[in-house]
């Protein structure tokens, strides 16, 4: 399979374990350095130990434009606190020293650039990141990005938009490893109460281009939404409702406490909520790719 | 000067390594429509009829290309004629590519179009298309803007848009794309993004540029004609650089004739205080190559890779990042940047209003005070065309200061 990088990286280990015991994953996403980088070492374990499957680490940058309000609070936070890129690679270095929960970046592209493409890869591979995500950042503009990580055996996840058509998909695809991550819909970050009705539709289409676990985002902060994602995607991110239980905490103390409850009632629906659903390879996937 | 991208990449709409297309997957779909729109409306005679009809009967065109007797006269320089874009319907040279774009809206079936605005003069633009072609509009505008533009937020209100003030980051025009842009992401279905400059992603600095053309292809008529020779300048200020690509375009094969784009250097040389990208050799800091609102360009910037803040009195040039193709014509030499602070620009208007009566938009002010530092070096047998991108009717509030 052309999707699967040559090494076998913690987060590609860690969907293989989930399809296996046919549960849901769930990818938590943090705004690093908001309110500070030793507090989201602290938030990472806690979410880590209460379940989560994978942790994206969000860059914090200047100009967010595909986020809503929460996640441009808490780059503002952050940005404030001191984060820059090289502190989050700092951070991922640390939690690896006791945690082994796979671990993306999650950027704008313009601080990955300033740092240097090279420079960018090398020291984040080197401080245990498995996978990178660039929001802005398309398959046709990724050419020397791609490159670059994969000799540094680093995921590179792309987004699939509602509005990606068959054609864009199949680029997207190949283009991803780890996972592809799934908009859930037109739109920026930030909770929502319902899921969009497009959303299934949107699921079988990815389906059919690529044999790459779906991780869907945008809008998810419900355990109810959780369960309907059950034998659709393969794992549900949750950003922006955890971005605002640390905003709304009292105390670093009360963040990870309450971050660690939400993460398992989100798990205890990717448990229970789901039919399971076969292996992709057990599915008609002719047509990947 | 060196690019970050080691490998230019094919995609397309590149000006050398700049431009490109960086944007949220979502985005890709409507800016793929859009790019095929317009390639269609190009060669299509029914839409080239449509806006040049616009462009003559609502909008104006063409303006006329003056000769300034008394400025020349009082420079003691180069002789000088000024290209009346302040003359268009709205205050300015904006309506060329409002039109254009609210055309295109049309075509494509978009009911909807969201624009953002710093001097205003853009949105004012898109609202009077809008209204025109009886579109739907929403302009998003930085709280500071809003507050030193007053009139021209009136004026899009009377026109029947919706303005929707930014209270993030700056509260300036970078701060209004990011919103607009947002809501873009969020509407794609039946909105267009009616983008004001030569900036963001492809097609938005080529279909721009096109639009604006027109400036530069009459005053290249009307030199010739007025004259029998070519400029041997053009001096025009660079905020995106919408107005100063459209005077440039159609002599970029005319190799003796200078381009000079004015910058606006504010109130110091430090990150921060000015909003010059190109024109570094004064000493200004901050400026490199990076990725900024769907385009690769020079970006003002931290060490990290954080997009600065800027100043300028005047709201139109008050912007961290440059069009494209104005980075690759520096990186040419084909074009050279300067800047000039608040205080020159402020003169320069004041200059300006008293030897021809005309009050220029604080940005074309710009472009005058540039002007009035080249003229040590130049001749009476140099031969300027300056453009005055817009009125300054808007900017009364800050040049009253003066008064």
């Amino acid at each position: 399979m052309i999707n699967t990088p040559a090494n076998s990286t913690r987060i590609s280990r860690r969907f293989a374990q989930l399809r296996e015991s046919g549960e849901l994953g769930v990818v938590a996403y943090l705004t690093a350095g908001d309110p500070s980088l030793d507090a989201t070492l602290q938030y990472v374990l806690a979410l880590a130990e209460a379940g989560a499957d994978v942790i994206e680490l969000g860059v914090p940058f200047s100009d967010p434009l595909a986020d809503g309000p929460t996640i441009q609070r808490a780059s503002e936070r952050a940005l404030q606190a001191g984060a820059t890129l090289r502190g989050v690679i700092d951070l991922v270095a640390r939690i690896r020293k006791t945690s082994q929960v796979p671990l993306v970046l999650f950027s704008y592209y313009n601080p990955i650039l300033q740092m240097g493409l090279e420079k960018f890869g090398a020291s984040a591979a080197a401080a245990g990141a498995d996978g990178v995500l660039v929001t802005d950042l398309t398959p046709e503009e990724s050419a020397e990005y791609r490159e670059i990580l994969a000799r540094h055996k680093l995921d590179t996840v792309f987004l699939a938009a509602p509005t990606s058509d068959a054609e864009r998909l199949a680029k997207i695809s190949a283009v991803s490893s780890g996972f592809l991550y799934i908009i859930s819909r037109t739109g920026v970050t930030g909770a929502k109460d319902a899921m969009p009705d497009d959303l299934p539709g949107l699921l079988r289409r990815a389906r059919n281009a690529t044999t790459l676990p779906l991780a869907v985002g945008f809008g998810i902060s419900l355990p109810g939404h959780v369960s309907m994602l059950g034998g659709l995607a393969d794992a549900a991110v949750v950003g922006s409702a955890l971005v605002s239980e640390i905003a709304n905490a009292d105390s670093v103390g009360d963040a990870a406490a309450s971050l660690a409850t939400r993460m398992r009632a989100l798990k205890e629906a990717a448990r229970h909520g789901l039919s399971k659903r076969a292996a992709p390879n057990a599915t008609p996937t002719g047509a990947a790719r | 000067m060196s690019s970050l991208l080691q490998t230019p990449s094919t995609a397309p709409g590149r000006f050398g390594p700049y431009g490109g297309r960086y944007v949220p997957e979502t985005l890709m779909v409507p800016l793929l429509e859009l790019e095929r729109a317009y390639e269609i409306a190009k060669n299509d005679p029914v839409f080239q009829k449509q806006f040049a009809d616009l462009l003559k009967n609502f909008a104006g065109r063409p303006t006329p290309l003056q000769f300034a007797a008394r400025l020349t006269e009082k420079l003691g320089g180069p002789r000088i004629y000024l290209k009346r874009e302040d003359l268009l319907h709205t205050g300015a040279h904006k309506i060329n590519n409002a039109i254009g774009q609210g055309l295109l809206a049309v075509k494509m079936g978009k009911p909807r179009i969201i624009a953002e605005t710093g001097a205003g003069q853009h949105g004012v633009a898109s609202a009077a298309i809008a209204a025109h072609l009886g579109l739907h509009c929403v302009v998003y505008m930085g709280t500071e803007d809003m507050a030193r533009q007053a009139l021209n937020v009136a004026r899009m209100r009377m026109l029947g848009t919706e303005v929707v003030g930014v209270e993030s980051g700056s509260r300036t025009l970078k701060d209004a794309i990011n919103e607009a842009m947002r809501d873009w992401v969020t509407n794609i279905r039946n909105t267009h993004y009616l983008l004001g400059s030569v900036l963001g992603a492809h097609p938005y600095p080529t279909m721009v540029r096109d639009f604006h053309s027109v400036i530069g292809r009459e005053a290249r008529e009307q030199i010739l004609l007025a004259e029998k020779r070519l400029p041997t300048h053009l001096f025009a200020c660079v905020g995106g650089g919408s107005n100063a690509i459209g005077l440039f375009y159609n002599f970029l094969r005319d190799h003796d004739v200078k381009m000079v784009g004015i910058e606006a250097g504010g109130r110091g040389n430090g990150l921060g205080e000015h909003a010059v990208r190109l024109a570094a050799e004064q000493g200004f800091t901050g400026a490199r190559p990076g990725v900024l609102q769907g385009t690769y360009t020079y970006v003002l910037q931290n060490e990290d890779g954080q997009i600065a803040t800027t100043h300028s009195i005047s709201a139109g040039l008050d912007y961290p990042a440059i069009g494209p193709e104005h980075a690759w014509l520096a990186d040419q030499s084909r074009a050279s940047y300067a800047a000039v602070s608040d205080d020159a620009a402020l003169e320069a208007g004041s200059l300006l209003a008293r030897t021809e009566g005309i009050i220029p938009a604080l940005e074309s002010a710009h472009a005058l005070a540039g002007l009035q530092t080249r003229i040590p070096e130049m001749s009476k047998d140099d031969l300027v065309i300056l453009n005055v991108s817009g009125r300054g009717d808007k900017d009364m509030d800050t040049y009253k200061r003066l008064l």
